[in-house]
């Protein structure tokens, strides 16, 4: 039961993640530079501004699945093997994400880098 | 990449790690969630190093979020990624806990990923960024320009 509960909380908080960063990246991509929004329009506007884009609303909602997700994960597991796979797999699966949902260049340097740091997160749990 | 942009990602870094470790600390006095009684995880809030570990999460997604309206989503995560090697090294040399040879090697892989990403440029440029079309040349004739071969030049 302890097993199930984990990796059950673990997976539905890696699958809520990667929908989350996916989400809140394209909204912050439609948003602008936050530093020059700021400058330019003052903090009420940028604010208003992220607020109202549908992708940010979506994001959130799939980031707070996945925070409750880790609590849960948490509550039957060690941390130091919920926080190491939780993140490992979802430094997988936001590569592959962004690469066919966000359209971003993931080259061979952005993919190698996820795999070493997915695999030292892995490690850090050993 | 301006200091303003380093103070951001390292934001995302120290947030991110001191939140998620206040948060595991808070959800071990909470104790076990059961699937029928799920609505403790909605009452954990109420413990104060829950409730720290949100506060410092939050600083933590506003940070995220501000990385993320200027960096591409592979690029801000494994350049963020650098608060786990901050939480071995804490581990290590402030709590003096024993960090095997294994998690000493973990160390070294993530580091060398963020040294990985971290060379590289943060954004994917959109395609009207690589050359953009002057509007007074049609499009045979732009890529004429791009290849370098003049397609118009009897006119």
């Amino acid at each position: 039961m302890k097993h199930f509960c984990t990796w059950g909380g673990i997976t539905i908080m890696v699958i809520a993640s990667v929908l989350g960063d996916v989400y809140l990246s394209r909204a912050m991509k439609q948003v602008g530079d936050v530093h020059d929004l700021w400058r330019r329009s003052g903090l009420f506007h940028l604010i208003g501004r992220i607020l109202r884009n549908p992708s940010f609303t979506f994001g959130v909602a799939a980031m707070a699945l996945a925070f409750f997700s880790l609590l849960f994960a948490l509550s039957w597991g060690d941390v130091s093997l919920v926080a190491p796979a939780s993140a490992s797999l979802t430094f997988i699966g936001n590569a592959f994400a962004a690469k066919f949902f966000l359209h971003e260049k993931v080259d061979q340097r952005r993919f190698f880098a996820a795999l070493l740091v997915a695999a030292g997160v892995a490690l850090l749990a050993a | 990449m301006t200091l303003k942009k380093y103070l951001v990602l390292a934001g995302v870094t120290l947030f991110g790690a001191t939140g998620d470790t206040l948060l595991s600390h808070g959800m071990k006095q909470v104790g076990s969630v059961s699937i029928t009684h799920l609505q403790t995880v909605i009452l954990a809030v109420l413990n104060p190093w829950v409730a720290a570990g949100i506060i410092l999460l939050l600083a933590f997604f506003a940070a995220y979020m501000s990385a993320l309206s200027w960096a591409d989503l592979t690029y801000v995560l494994p350049a963020t990624s650098f608060g786990y090697v901050v939480l071995a090294l804490i581990a290590r040399f402030a709590l003096h806990e024993h960090v095997s040879p294994l998690r000493w090697l973990g160390i070294v892989l993530i580091s060398s990923g963020v040294g990985f990403v971290a060379g590289g440029p943060e954004i994917t440029p959109k395609p009207q960024e690589t050359l953009p079309m002057p509007p007074e040349l049609d499009e045979e004739e732009h890529e004429a320009e791009l290849t370098g071969v003049s397609g118009g030049g009897d006119r």
